[in-house]
């Protein structure tokens, strides 16, 4: 099988988010970047696919050269060989185009995302794609088995879940319990310095939003602390001040 | 301004989140609302209430499952031939699937988790929750044609309109874009959806173990809450995982969060940090989520939780 992971790089999910040049740019001071959760479980599956099935699996990034630890962490953990669209990823559409193109060029049988990225959480990359290459998208998918040339899934809906079969090639969302995160061993950090890492240029410069400003929320109030033996003042609070109940 | 919006609906009946995406679409303009698979006319005619002033029904059974690829054809069809500008959605797992097709079928700019009406005195902004609730971006849309998913429980309902006119929508659909079949279907029947509870009680590894989430569940019932849970929780299968809150689970933004036993990690609070109040009962003063907390009690959930439901009752009675 010949799989395609595209993966974001992306602020570690205990960092603090902050903004600069009047809340113009993401304050990058102090920020550790990981590969997405949801594309990193994407990964770890397009990898136990490969193992079982043979194959190859090649991770994706739109992004600047800072993204390369990233790349070769994803190499580490399994991946063959890296493509890196040299761009911003400014916005959804433009980053969807580069993927898509990317895809083109290569003959894969699937194509796996996260559900969502988690900077800008738009979960639309995938459908994007989908509909680019003319491919059947499904986002979040849970379980991915293969049978042949079919595939069973199992897709989340709200309050509770789905399966279907289709045939190759599509494009997936994932999230958990597709796989387990696979963290890279020694050998792993090794033979990835030596993998493949290719850079290509932008395809089309096409974009359909633009930011305007960053906004922090406003800060929390202090916690009120109730007894453990008044709960009916909670219930007060609740009732005449917060007006939830 | 003329609106599309989609509406999904749940057991036959038009989704809360549907309502507040409708409510939306008309605080910016006429609303044309969009239907698919089984829902009675009675039920599609209450959108109006929430502002639209037609209904489309596109009443194929075959829609009713939530088919990314037919149901993108159907809604690129209807905001074409209503000449809609902006077509609005709830941000949902179904909404995410179809919403990216539909966009690049159209040609149209998408943003996603909004949280408040777009600014259109310079271009046509609006304001997305993004890093999981931690930051608001403002964005401009550039295209003539526009999509915004919203998120949950951030905009009012208007609930003063007339009913609607409900009109039939048929749309020939390629068998093509039935690819997928679907096997089979499994949905909690008659409970409170997660993602669009105004009140979540949700239980952590606090709990102990899977057979001590009556408490959790009996407070939910009290309140008409959903239940939700952290993600060990959900990874140790003590509770299905569509009730996994945070950063990697389900976001939500109820008027009320009650975290029971759950130490308030950050990728936990990521999910959790756009609800109006949060109570948190921990038996660790120090537990880093009452930093997060409106309301906090420091005990054990043994024996806080019986005694809040016995209050909560009787307040409610
Ligand atoms: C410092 C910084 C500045 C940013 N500025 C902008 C900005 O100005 N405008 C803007 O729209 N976004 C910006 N982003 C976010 C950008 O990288 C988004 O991730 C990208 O636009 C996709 O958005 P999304 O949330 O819709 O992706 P989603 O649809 O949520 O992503 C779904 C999946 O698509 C894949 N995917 C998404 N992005 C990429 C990518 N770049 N490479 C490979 N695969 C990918 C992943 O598998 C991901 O899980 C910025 C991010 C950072 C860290
Ligand atoms: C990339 C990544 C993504 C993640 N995503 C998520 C996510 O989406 N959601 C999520 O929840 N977690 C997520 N996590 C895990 C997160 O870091 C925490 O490990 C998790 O939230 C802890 O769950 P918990 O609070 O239930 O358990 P614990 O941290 O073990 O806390 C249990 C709490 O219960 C209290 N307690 C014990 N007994 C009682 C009692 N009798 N009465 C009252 N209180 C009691 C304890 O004082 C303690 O505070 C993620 C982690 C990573 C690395």
């Amino acid at each position: 099988m010949n799989i395609l992971v595209c993966i974001t790089h992306v602020p570690d999910t205990t960092s603090r988010i902050a903004f600069t040049e009047n809340n113009t740019k993401f304050d990058k001071n102090g920020v550790q970047f990981i590969i997405g959760p949801y594309d990193d479980y994407a990964l770890a599956r397009a990898v136990e696919l490969k193992e079982a099935n043979g194959g190859k699996v090649t991770v994706l990034n739109v992004g600047e050269a800072e993204t390369e630890p990233t790349l070769r962490k994803a190499l580490a953990i399994g991946a063959d060989e890296a493509i890196r669209v040299n761009a911003f990823p400014s916005d959804s559409y433009f980053v969807a185009k580069q993927i898509a193109d990317v895809a083109k060029q290569g003959e894969y049988d699937l194509i796996l995302m996260g559900r969502e990225s988690i900077d800008f959480n738009g979960g639309m990359v995938h459908g994007m794609v989908g509909e680019m290459l003319g491919l059947p998208s499904f986002s979040p998918v849970m379980v991915l088995e293969m049978e042949g040339n079919t595939a069973k899934i199992t897709r989340e809906i709200e309050g509770g879940k789905e399966k279907l079969e289709v045939n190759l090639p599509f494009v997936a969302g994932c999230q958990e319990p597709i796989a387990e995160w696979k963290i890279p061993n020694m050998r792993g950090i090794m033979s990835a310095r030596t993998k493949p890492l290719n850079v290509v240029e932008p395809t089309d410069n096409t974009k359909l939003t633009e930011i305007a400003q960053y906004e922090l929320p406003a800060p929390k109030g202090a916690v009120k602390m109730i007894d453990a033996d008044n709960v009916e003042e909670l219930v007060n609070l609740l009732k005449n001040e917060a007006k939830v109940i | 301004m003329s609106v599309l919006v989609f509406i999904e609906t749940e057991d036959g009946k038009i989704k809360k989140s549907s309502r507040e995406a409708i409510s939306y679409g008309a605080a910016i303009g006429e609303v044309t609302a969009i239907a698919l698979g089984s829902v009675s006319n009675e039920e599609l005619a209450s959108a109006g209430v929430n502002g639209a002033t037609k209904v489309l029904h596109a009443a194929d059974e075959k829609l009713n499952a939530g088919l990314i690829q037919p149901y993108t054809e159907v809604i690129a069809k209807a905001f074409e031939s209503t000449g809609a500008e902006v077509l609005v959605t709830a941000k949902s797992s179904l909404a995410d699937a179809v919403v990216g097709r539909v966009s690049v079928k159209l040609g149209a700019a998408l943003a996603s988790n909004v949280s408040e009406l777009p600014k259109t005195d310079s271009g046509f902004v609006v304001k997305q929750s993004i890093y999981t609730g931690k930051a608001f971006v403002n964005t401009t849309l550039t295209t003539d044609k526009k999509i915004l998913a919203i998120k949950k429980n951030a905009i009012e309902l208007k609930t003063d309109g007339a009913a609607a006119s409900v009109e039939a929508f048929d749309v020939a659909l390629d068998d093509a874009l039935f690819g997928a079949k679907i096997t089979s279907s499994e949905k909690a029947e008659g409970d409170v959806l997660l993602p669009e509870a105004d009140i979540v009680v949700s239980g952590g590894r606090g709990l102990k173990g899977p057979e001590n989430w009556g408490i959790i569940e009996d407070l939910a019932k009290t309140l008409g809450a959903a239940t939700g849970c952290s993600k060990p929780v959900s990874d140790m299968d003590w509770r299905p995982h569509h009730e996994h809150v945070g950063q990697t689970g389900v976001k939500v933004s109820p008027s009320l969060y009650i975290a029971v036993g759950i130490s308030g990690a950050i990728q936990h609070l990521a999910g959790v940090n756009s609800s109006k109040y949060i109570v948190v009962i921990n038996k660790d003063e120090e537990a880093p989520f009452f930093k997060a907390a409106d309301y906090g009690i420091v005990g054990d959930a043994f024996e806080v939780l019986p005694k809040l439901n016995e209050a909560l009752k009787k307040a409610l009675a």
